[in-house]
């Protein structure tokens, strides 16, 4: 699913997902076997890698620096080595670029080689030039246990893909359907080389095994972001290594001397968000008001920030009252990189941060009914441990959520002071048509008057004296 | 030239209350005719503009005002509330009909005006009083309790339906209740010389079995505890009217005593009104001296009674030289007796000796 989100963002085509999960066996509880089939029109695999895409773990498209979803082609082989693992069924893929052919396979993975094996292959004629991708298997799990967070995961992917069509048929064969609000799309992002903090020893082997560069100087400058002449020179001068040096001839222990001085050297310039991808505050915006349907909504994007070499980008919104549930507690709604997060809360960063602020301040409190979404997109999300589920309070990411939420939170204020306002006001105008009559009523007879004075200019006055306060 | 007086009283009253009223509301109706919010201004009731008055002998209000307006949100309700009591006082006072607080309260519902319970409706009722200067009994609405009167007082109705009839106060041996129809009646005539107001019901029973009235010649009050407000004025007017001195007795203790002082120089919640008080009233008994010189039987005084007497001791209405050496005695002595106490001397005791006696003392 990230996967075929990926694709599409790359391709710029709003993208339509469709996913089947359907009994196999059919016990009706417990653990069973489900038949998953997840389809997208996205830009498609291109027909020879597609026994590598899918059959081999680390395959993947993803080894460039820039915001994705997922990282290294892990999570699409590692579902598919889960179910073959659990059901010892094969997979079938089917994908097209958008080309005249529609390449389908039928596979399983070699596990102890990590290769492919395929067990059928066909072409079939693509005349509407379908591009896309379809991956069908088997596993074993737990629907009815594992139904709300599925349902979770799937409405709060929609919140931060406001652009998508996603359709659900689930095994008691129920159809969710996340219909897209909008068809604009965040701007993809744009590839850049590592920054110079932001690297290792393996990822500088694994450059310098590629270089074309001819000297360590050229090699600074080619490989790593925001790294000019100037820098360059200075950091080498710093690192003491040679300028002309062939980036080829550096030893093991030179390398690791380099890596060590990258991150001594404080010359270098941060990194910008030009590689991040984040969704922006109208799009946001459009998400919340279409799963969430809340009364109000402020969303606030941060600007770039570094931590460690690793720009990121945090946004944040609240959404109050219409459809939110009124719970204890404020609804806390995590993403990173727009994949939602979903176990794990009471580690997150964010979640820390929300439990210490001072909500009366805002005229808010945890028992009204407001979810709060913090989205931290990054091209290295710190990530606490391999699950992804959390992410650490590194300082730099806390303080911009942090500043994120008081933003949002005294947004919230205004919204709510206001209205209060317009109530009382609203109040106060009923009460003055409700008394004023009487009380020119009762003064008539006493009077013994006919007529009763016309009090409509007084309600008036009111009226117009309310408008101007608010 | 008595009788003149006596005629015009009641019923001068009633036209001046209504021309009141209905100045009330023609004030109101300018105000609105004029296009500004309607307001009023009426004498603060607030505790610092509540002074103790030696020309007038009873609490007054002083200069403070204070100012209600429609325009505000927070007095619109009340305000609302006061001139809708105005005009259902106007309409009690012209139909000639008899309320109660009570009734006032349910009455205000068939209107669509509500009171959040009696005692909003009973403040609102003071705030008319303050307002328009005259007490609620002067527009028809009387309180519950109920008081009785006994003795040679002849009266004429004016009450609806029995307009010139006439009645004489001792033709009933129970004592006539002090209600609307008494507290407008005009007084015609009386043998009597003196008014005795007692606390009592069992003592008024007694006095009334006993002929007090005749042998003392006297018109007799029953209070039950703390006066109503229509018999302090009915009271006042026999003083008033007739030229006849009152002298009341009570239980002794700190209550009884401001029973009597309340007849006599008023309360702080009347402030507003006149007409309630009965200056040259006197305080006849029981006495804590009394206790003593009579050996009554006693009760010790609770911490309740010596709080409240040093309460009294402070009172500027208690600064005559009788009231406080009386509350320096019940301090003294720390007893209490009830009027009843006289009994432990047989039936006709109080009557055949106290009550001489302390008449002649307190005359």
């Amino acid at each position: 699913m990230e996967n075929a989100l990926d694709a599409s963002d790359l391709m710029r085509i709003p993208p339509n997902i469709y996913i089947r999960l359907a009994s196999t066996d059919g016990t009706g509880s417990g653990a069973e076997t489900y038949r998953l089939r997840v389809g997208d029109n996205g830009s498609g695999v291109p027909a020879r890698h597609i026994p590598s895409a899918f059959g081999q773990v680390l395959f993947g498209s993803k080894y460039k620096l820039r915001q994705t979803r997922g990282t290294f082609g892990l999570g699409g082989t590692m579902a598919i080595l889960y179910g073959q693992i659990t059901t010892h069924e094969p997979a079938y893929v089917a994908s097209s670029t958008g080309t005249a052919r529609i390449y389908e396979y039928k596979l399983m993975i070699d596990i102890q080689n990590n290769r492919p094996i395929i067990l059928n292959h066909k072409t079939h004629v693509n005349k509407e030039r379908w591009h896309g991708t379809v991956v069908e298997f088997s596993l074993e799990g737990d629907y009815l246990r594992a139904m709300p967070k599925v349902l979770e995961y799937l409405k709060q992917t929609a919140v931060v893909n406001p652009y998508a069509n996603i359709t659900f048929a689930d095994p008691k064969g129920r159809l969710y359907r996340f219909s897209r609000a909008t068809t604009e799309m965040p701007p993809p992002p744009k590839e850049i080389p590592p920054h110079p903090f932001g690297v290792d020893v393996e990822t500088i082997q694994r450059i310098m095994y590629v270089t074309q560069s001819r000297s360590m100087l050229e090699f600074m400058q080619t490989h790593f972001h925001r790294v000019g002449g100037k820098i360059a020179q200075q950091f080498l001068d710093f690192a003491g290594i040679p300028v002309s040096k062939r980036p080829k001839k550096m030893d093991p222990k030179e390398i690791v001397k380099l890596v060590r001085s990258l991150k001594k050297f404080d010359g270098f310039l941060p990194p910008d968000a030009s590689c991040l991808s984040p969704l922006g505050e109208d799009l946001l915006r459009t998400g919340i008001l279409k799963e969430l349907k809340p009364e109000f909504t402020a969303v606030c994007q941060r600007k770039p920030s570094t931590y460690s070499g690793h720009p990121f980008i945090v946004e944040v919104a609240i959404a109050y009252g219409g459809e939110i549930p009124r719970k204890d507690d404020i609804i806390l709604y995590r993403f990173a990189n727009r994949i939602p997060l979903l176990y794990d809360e009471a580690s997150d960063v964010s979640y820390r941060i929300l439990k210490s602020m001072n909500w009366r301040r805002y005229k808010s409190s945890p028992s009204m009914p407001i979810a709060l979404l913090i989205h931290v997109c990054s091209t290295k999300i710190p990530y606490k441990t391999v699950g992804k589920e959390f992410i650490a309070g590194r300082p730099e990411v806390g303080r911009e959520i942090l500043n994120g939420i008081r933003e949002v939170a005294r947004r919230l204020q205004r919204f709510l002071s206001k209205r209060e306002h317009v109530e009382k006001q609203k109040r106060r105008l009923t009460t003055f048509s409700k008394y004023l009559p009487k009380i020119a009523k009762f003064s008539t007879d006493l009077a013994g008057k006919k007529q009763p004075p016309d009090i409509e200019k007084l309600l008036k006055s009111v009226k117009k004296f309310e408008e101007r306060k608010s | 030239m008595k009788k003149e007086k006596v005629e015009s009283s009641a019923m001068e009253r009633k036209k001046e209350v209504l021309t009141n009223l209905e100045n009330f509301g023609s004030r109101l109706y300018g105000q609105m005719e004029k296009g500004s919010f309607p307001w009023i201004e009426m004498p603060s009731r607030s505790t610092e503009n509540i002074f103790y008055s030696p020309e007038v002998r009873q609490y007054i209000l002083g200069e403070k005002t204070v100012r209600r307006t429609a325009r505000n949100i927070r007095h619109i309700r009340p305000f609302t509330q006061l001139v809708w009591t105005a005009y259902f006082a106007h309409e009690l006072t012209q139909k000639r009909k008899t309320s109660t607080l009570r009734d006032v309260y349910y009455s205000a519902q068939a209107y669509d005006m509500s009171f959040k319970d009696q005692s909003e409706s009973n403040s609102i009722i003071v705030d008319l009083e303050t307002a328009v200067g005259s007490s609620r009994e002067d527009f028809n609405v009387f309180p519950e309790e109920r008081s009785a009167v006994f003795g040679d007082l002849t009266i004429e109705y004016t009450v609806p339906g029995y307009e010139g009839r006439q009645l004489n106060l001792a033709s009933h041996p129970d004592g006539m209740m002090i209600g609307p129809a008494l507290t407008y009646s005009e007084f015609v005539k009386t043998s009597a010389d003196k008014v005795i107001v007692i606390e009592k019901g069992a003592m008024f029973t007694r006095f009334v079995e006993e002929g007090v009235y005749k042998k003392f010649n006297s018109i007799l009050i029953y209070t039950a505890g703390q006066a109503p407000r229509a018999t302090r004025y009915f009271i006042h007017r026999l003083n008033k009217e007739m030229d006849l001195p009152v002298f009341i007795f009570t239980d002794g203790d700190p209550w009884g005593m401001h029973i009597a002082m309340v007849l006599i120089s008023g309360s702080a919640n009347a402030a507003h009104l006149r007409e309630l008080t009965t200056p040259d009233a006197k305080w006849s008994g029981v006495w804590a001296s009394d206790i003593v010189d009579y050996k009554l039987p006693s009760d010790k005084l609770t911490e309740v009674d010596i709080k409240r007497l040093h309460e009294l001791r402070r009172d500027p209405r208690y600064k005559d030289e009788l009231w406080q050496r009386e509350v320096k005695k019940f301090l003294k002595i720390g007893r209490k007796a009830e009027q009843e106490a006289f009994s432990r001397y047989g039936l006709t005791y109080i009557v055949d000796e106290y009550l001489p006696a302390k008449l002649k003392e307190t005359a």
